[in-house]
């Protein structure tokens, strides 16, 4: 039994339809990385596995334990499946350090030294420490998305999901976030990724989902996806990619 | 085209060069307006000091030196005029650049001169209507004499404005907060809520705060409605006023809270946080910060309005000085709770401004 499992779930905006029968299987310590256009439901489908956006149809299960449908406590789910946004949502009124113990203090049972102590470890790894009195907007875009990540982590959640985390960033502050992603991948973190980085995609996933229109048009190993894809637009979607230079 | 021949060449290509602009006829305006300007203040100082008694020496100096105020805005039309006489200089001796930036700087003494001269003027008239009907302006708001047998009372008085103005807030920052969150409740388990929020804010701010402190004051203490009853005058107007003001008070929050962006309450959410506590400790926090300035708008209409408790039996300033004025035929008095309560309003706009520059350079964005 895989640790995560979407079955042929479905979500619709009125009568728009952005996710149509999504199935996949996710074990633990893999890396999955969602590619596609915008609008294909990389995001959307993210959000509904932290149960951020409700689903018409269909299943999620994490750890064997349905996480969909009513009657579920969202609350200790979102406390063990972490996410990272595109545009870093700290919270501005709140240093980095108080970013950071927010979720433990509050919901997690922590104490206020332990959560501290735990939040200045984890900010010490991403080099962020010496920023911990700091406000998010005295802090560059990498800098937030790094806090972001150790706000994210610091629940110590099974998954973490991250949402194009690099696509607001500078072109030279992308290799910190990713190095820090990169990290995580190595010691064992269950992660999915909706990115445009393709070269940092073939490097981490160990599968890789090409979305169209709200399905999963084609799945495989990194490899088999980039160096051979089966399906005409996941083809079309690599060349228009390469073709902008991002591969 | 493709036939420029060397001579052709050696012509300007595009429009001609801009011409310095002129600066005489704006002169001319703004000192005319200047020295109308000065007469005019001149002749209402005159006027105001001539409703003294004796023209003593301290008040000939007065009338100097508002008249040599009021000549101040000749200094700009002066340095207007020499840019004038080097723009010429300049334009004849084919320096077009130098004429050009002469002429605007002369034309920006010009206007500077312009818009003192009319601010004078404005003064100016605002002294002559104090002196005019022989002084009986004066005489009827700003009588000395009045002023100082009758601060007193109006004093006591304004100390009873101030009680119910900070009860009254303290109580609208609670009671808005808790009908702008009845209001954001969701589900259909909060429609309820929701509906009771939205009645409460369409009846309270329709309905002049007067009309509640009339109905509040005398209506429910003739009820006998327990508990409020029993209540002094005082706490009635506190009670009304807040009924009104968290009507107000309720719409700057929600609209506080609905311009904080979706992700921060995604970000919170995804954290585990539930709704109560993303509300309590990430939107609250945030929306509070930005509503200042709006709430401090309603605080002082708040602070106004008790002005009104008068009609229900409080004797606040405005009740005494109605008193008052009625003693001596004379409306100082009034003007001395108008005064009091210019004087308590300004500190607080001074007081928000600083809180808001600083809020930035904590942040780091000033």
């Amino acid at each position: 039994m895989a640790f995560l499992e979407i079955d042929d779930v479905h979500k619709s905006y009125g009568s728009f339809q952005v996710l149509r029968g999504v199935s996949l299987e996710v074990n633990k310590h893999e890396v999955v990385c969602l590619i596609g256009a915008s609008g294909s439901g990389k995001s959307t489908l993210l959000r509904t596995i932290n149960a951020l956006e409700p689903i018409s149809a269909g299943r999620i299960k994490v750890d064997g334990d349905v996480v969909t449908g009513p009657g579920v406590d969202v609350n200790r789910l979102r406390r063990n499946v972490g996410m990272v946004f595109q545009s870093y949502n700290l919270f501005p009124h709140m240093s980095v350090l108080q970013n950071v113990t927010l979720a433990p203090t509050k919901v997690g049972g922590v104490g206020r030294a332990e959560a501290e102590e735990r939040a200045l470890e984890l900010l010490e790894r991403v080099g962020m420490r010496d920023k911990a009195g700091s406000y998010p907007d005295a802090l560059s875009g990498g800098q937030q998305q790094r806090v972001a990540i150790v706000r994210a982590l610091a629940t110590s959640p099974q998954v973490l999901l991250l949402d194009e985390i690099t696509a607001a960033l500078d072109p030279e502050l992308v290799g910190d976030v990713l190095g820090i992603v990169r990290e995580l991948a190595a010691d064992g973190l269950t992660m999915l990724l909706a990115t445009h980085e393709m070269g940092f995609a073939r490097e981490v996933a160990s599968q890789v989902c090409f979305l169209h229109q709200g399905s999963i048009l084609e799945r495989g190993s990194a490899e088999q996806i980039f160096e051979d894809p089966q399906e005409e637009r996941t083809r079309q979607f690599l060349g228009r990619v390469l073709a902008s230079g991002r591969l | 085209m493709g036939v420029q021949t060397a001579e052709a060449s050696e012509l300007r290509v595009g429009p001609p060069p801009t011409p310095p602009g002129r600066v005489t006829g704006l002169m001319v305006v703004a000192g005319a307006a200047a020295l109308l300007a000065a007469l005019a203040a001149h002749r209402a100082i005159v006027a105001v000091v001539g409703l003294a008694e004796d023209r003593t020496a301290p008040l000939v100096a007065i009338e100097w030196v508002v008249t040599l105020v009021a000549l101040v805005p000749v200094v700009p039309v002066v340095a207007a005029a020499l840019r004038a006489r080097s723009r010429g200089r300049h334009l004849a001796a084919g320096d077009l650049v130098a004429a050009r930036s002469e002429a605007a700087a002369g034309r920006e003494r010009a206007s500077i001169a312009l818009g003192w001269a009319l601010a004078v003027l404005l003064m100016a008239a605002l002294l002559g209507f104090v002196a005019a009907n022989d002084g009986a302006v004066a005489h009827t708001f700003l009588k000395w004499e009045f002023i100082q047998s009758t601060w007193r009372p109006v004093a006591e008085g304004f100390w009873i404005n101030i009680q119910v103005s900070v009860g009254a807030e303290v109580l609208v920052l609670v009671l808005g907060l808790v009908v702008a969150i009845m209001r954001l409740v969701g589900g259909p388990a909060g429609r309820p809520l929701r509906w009771l929020s939205t009645a409460y804010v369409d009846i309270f701010r329709a309905i002049p705060s007067i009309i509640v402190l009339y109905l509040v004051g005398f209506g429910l203490a003739l009820a006998e409605v327990p508990v409020i009853k029993d209540l002094t005058p005082l706490w009635l107007a506190i009670v009304a006023l807040t009924l009104t003001y968290s009507a107000y008070v309720a719409e700057v929050y929600r609209a506080g809270i609905e311009s904080l962006h979706p992700s921060q309450w995604a970000a919170a959410r995804s954290l585990g946080l539930s709704y109560g506590m993303t509300l309590r400790t990430v939107i609250v926090p945030q929306a509070v910060r930005r509503i200042v300035p709006p709430l401090l708008n309603d605080f002082v209409g708040l602070q106004k309005d008790t002005a009104l408790i008068g009609v229900m039996g409080v004797a606040d300033a405005f009740t005494r000085a109605q008193l008052e004025s009625s003693d001596v035929f004379n409306l100082t008095p009034v003007i001395v709770v108008a005064v009091l309560f210019v004087i308590i309003t300004i500190p607080q706009a001074r007081f928000v401004d600083r809180m808001i520059a600083r809020e930035q350079r904590k942040s780091g964005r000033a």
